[in-house]
């Protein structure tokens, strides 16, 4: 049995009690969903990341891919897994019906998708990629391109790619090579090198669907002449009879990266030798359609950020109950044993607690903006939906960068709990350090995710954005300012919530005078604003947990142990924000005094 | 055919036990709760026997609380055709549990009812016999493969020391050990149309069974710790140990 143990209760917690999600049933998708159906599905889910996913974690980890003539081999246990993960119907949960998926609520995906991210980070990688393709064709795809490409993907016989990166960029892909050439089928041929391709190339589908950035000559320079192509790995033409023929496409993987972690994941460099492609979208307009499915990856990755985080508490709290070692300050805690277990220290206790306080906090946030991402799809009204896709595009950096930035700080945290033995590979929390090391990086690093926020989420629209997350928090502090029960609360949240508007402040109008100041501070500020999220949803969830606990709930445990982690993260991680402030309004001169030279 | 299977909502196999301070009973709040792994594989080898065409329909009781649902919720998602819900709060004892089953049977007839041998909350192993008694059917205990034909249940039952295959006539009560299969995972489209699937819910009361709990608990506690034990430094010693201080030999 592996250790991890999903958080059923707490996923519960947050999507009826804090988000209230049996509210939405006039959205389309949400109707379908009672508590007790969300129940069923999370607790299946749960069984399928426990029993299947995280046994074959560590094994992934130390086989790794095999590479060999252009073919990968997955590590053991990967195609059973893939096969149980596929035939279950999980990688369609919010796939169109009419397609073989089941139109779950983004909400639920999210939550699916944070079990599979605790149980394994590498493996996840594969039905992740897969339903991004998913989400690209369905909505840029023509009738023709879903019929032939939708079901096979839900039903997980084909998989999916992502080729934006090429050798000399990655971040700015304006600069892209890659040709595509139109033929005379109308059909495209397509020539260049992507690299850092996950699941480029593996074992376990019959067909892998590329979607592939290119550039069409002619087309003009940088991002405005990209466009997207479908490139699968075997090509299907059928003949007058009815009969199949199927080609090899020229599409090769032409090696596999060897890496710090995410071992069982493939990373390929790809290949393409005039292989045949079709356009995916309108021409010149690649870079748009990506950028469209860009928020739900990115909320994807931060919710990976989380997993690995959920996972490293579980190991090292588990690990801390059983490890005895001194003795209890205060005198001995079991002084009939030799020596008291570790958990007794305050600095053991700092530790967990922070790892507790980021996953909680981070689950009810992410979880927050999955519905957003649900609502400013599909919900009735306008205004509604615009308030939703303000929330979603001001956040989608911030949740990004935070928490797979607190993630990988807890996993180190995570591994400081086991000591020496945290540094040998057996225990298995290492490897979570370096698996969720690639989080920061891909689909754009922190840094990337900070100037996103600054640079272009703050100005928009006269700062419109930032309201969708100011004026909720503001709502919240005037209703519960002058409750005594909540002053251990909101008193912070006010506190730090002043901060954030200082720090805004600053930065719109010295960014103003010179770009840099605002950029200096980027990941300061984001890092302050994530803070300030999370205590705003601390907040709700302790006010919820009061009022429970009055009512005599007969989980006062669960409801008790909100209030204690929620008071940790008021006292103990709230109060970088004081620091943050001064950091951001230093500005530019600390970091460009030096001249280029010097470094 | 109809098969009818029932199932009861358990603490998880997976989850530490805690007995209560007050040594009244286990620790059931804030406890993470799921379908009793042994009725399980009787929901599997139903939707087997529906699968390979031998059952018509199957259909999953339960009884205990409205929180039952989730658990026939999951019995549905697995393959059951609908499901029955005997709803009460009150503590239901293997007597009651088999006298509502008998109640459900008489409305329901059936040719074969599955149960778990035992539930991994109080282990008592006596639903199903009891059921039996009291219907006056066949019984099948403790069985590792099932074959129905028309008029004829053959089973093969472990027991200490091997196997027993017996042959039955229906109408049956089955109660099913670990390795009669390996129940399946729910797939998510199975768990949405399961969602459309009916629930019925009754009241012991419309049965005309009366729950009254016949047994009083009297005190739960922890088994006791185990001591440690010795090192032999021969056979000869561990033989005279073993004859002359735990008088096993």
């Amino acid at each position: 049995m592996s250790h991890y143990q999903a958080p059923v209760r707490d996923f519960l917690f947050v999507l009826d009690e804090v988000l209230g999600v049996s509210a939405y049933g006039n959205v389309e998708g949400f109707g379908d969903v009672g508590t007790d159906l969300a129940t069923t599905i999370i607790g299946e889910a749960a069984k399928l990341a426990e029993d299947v996913i995280a046994p074959i974690n560590q094994m992934g980890d130390q086989q790794g891919c095999h590479f060999e003539n252009g073919v990968v081999t997955t590590p053991s246990g990967y195609r059973e897994a893939f096969r149980a993960y596929a035939e279950g119907g999980w990688i369609g949960v919010s796939a169109d019906p009419d397609h073989g998926g089941q139109g779950l609520p983004h909400v639920y995906a999210s939550v699916i998708g944070e079990m599979m991210a605790s149980a394994s980070l590498a493996f996840e990688t594969y039905p992740g990629l897969i339903s991004g393709a998913i989400e690209a064709i369905e909505r840029h795809g023509t009738p023709e391109q879903k019929e032939t490409y939708l079901p096979q993907l839900i039903a997980g016989k084909w998989g999916g790619t992502m080729n934006l990166t090429e050798p000399h960029c990655g971040t700015d892909l304006g600069l892209i090579k890659t040709r595509a050439e139109v033929k005379d089928d109308g059909s495209y041929s397509l020539t260049g090198t992507k690299i850092f391709i996950t699941a480029g190339e593996h074992d376990l589908t019959e067909n892998i669907i590329h979607l592939v950035l290119a550039r069409i000559p002619g087309s003009p320079e940088g991002v405005r002449g990209i466009s997207l192509f479908i490139v699968p790995k075997f090509l299907a033409s059928g003949d007058s009879e009815g009969s199949m023929e199927v080609t090899r496409n020229n599409v090769v993987c032409s090696s596999v990266e060897r890496k710090m972690g995410l071992k069982a994941s493939s990373t390929c460099v790809m290949s393409f030798d005039s292989a045949t492609g079709y356009l995916l979208g309108e021409s010149n307009k690649g870079m748009r359609a990506m950028f469209t499915m860009m928020n739900a990856a990115r909320l994807g990755v931060a919710i990976q950020g989380i997993g690995v985080s959920e996972s490293a508490y579980q190991m090292a709290s588990t690990y801390a109950r059983e490890r005895c070692q001194g003795r209890a300050l205060n005198g001995p805690a079991k002084p009939n044993q030799v020596a008291d277990p570790i958990i007794v220290h305050p600095d053991v206790r700092r530790m967990l607690l922070t790892m507790r306080a980021y996953n909680e906090g981070a689950r009810a946030l992410a979880l927050w903006t999955g519905l957003q991402i649900d609502l400013s799809r599909k919900h009735p009204d306008q205004g509604t939906r615009r308030n939703a896709s303000d929330f979603v595009a001001l956040m989608t950096p911030v949740i990004k960068a935070c928490f797979t930035d607190m993630g990988f700080e807890s996993a180190n945290l995570g591994l400081q709990c086991f000591g020496g033995h945290g540094y040998v590979s057996d225990t298995g929390i290492e490897q979570l350090v370096r698996d969720a090391r690639i989080t920061q990086i891909y689909e754009g690093t922190s840094g990337i995710q900070a100037l996103d926020l600054v640079g272009r989420k703050l100005p928009a629209h006269a700062g419109r954005y930032l309201r969708s997350l100011f004026h909720p928090i503001d709502s919240f502090i005037q209703e519960n300012g002058e409750d005594p029960e909540l002053k251990d609360f909101v008193l912070p949240l006010a506190k730090s919530f002043a901060r954030v508007q200082q720090a805004t402040s600053w930065i719109v109008e010295h960014g103003m005078q010179n770009p840099e100041h605002g950029a200096a501070g980027a990941s300061d500020y984001l890092r302050m604003l994530g803070l300030v999220a999370l205590a705003y949803m601390w907040a709700r969830m302790a006010k919820i947990s009061l009022s429970q606990i009055q009512k005599g709930s007969e989980d006062r445990q669960f409801y008790e142990g909100k209030l204690d982690v929620g008071r940790f993260f008021m006292a103990r991680i709230l109060p970088d924000t004081s620091s943050l402030l001064s950091k951001i309004s230093s500005g530019a001169d600390p970091v460009m005094r030096m001249p280029s030279e010097a470094f | 055919m109809k098969v009818l299977v029932a199932v009861k909502r358990v603490v998880d196999a997976n989850v530490n036990i805690r007995v209560k301070a007050d040594a009244t009973g286990v620790e059931l709040s804030n406890v993470k709760m799921a379908m009793n792994p042994f009725d399980e594989i009787g929901v599997e080898e139903a939707v087997r026997l529906k699968e390979s065409g031998t059952a018509s329909e199957v259909v999953a009781v339960s009884a205990g609380s409205s929180a039952c649902q989730e658990t026939l919720r999951t019995a549905l998602a697995m393959g059951a055709d609908r499901a029955i819900l005997v709803n009460t709060d009150m503590e239901l004892q293997p007597l009651a549990v088999a006298k509502i089953l008998k109640a459900i049977v008489d409305r329901e007839n059936p040719k074969v009812i599955l149960l778990g041998k035992q539930a991994i909350d109080d282990d008592s192993n006596a639903t199903g016999q009891m059921l039996a008694a009291l219907l006056g059917w066949s019984q099948g205990t403790h069985i590792s493969k099932l074959l129905v034909t028309d008029n004829e249940v053959e089973i093969t039952r472990e027991i200490d020391g091997g196997l027993e295959t017996l042959k039955l006539t229906p109408p049956s009560v089955l109660t099913t050990d670990l390795r009669l299969n390996e129940p399946r995972y729910a797939s998510l489209p199975n768990i949405m149309k399961a969602k459309k699937k009916p629930i019925d819910e009754v009241i012991p009361e419309e049965l005309g069974v009366d729950v009254t709990p016949r047994l009083t608990v009297l005190k739960v506690e922890e088994p006791p710790k185990r001591s440690a034990g010795v090192k032999v430094s021969s056979v000869k010693e561990l033989v005279e140990k073993l004859r002359d201080e735990a008088g096993v030999i």
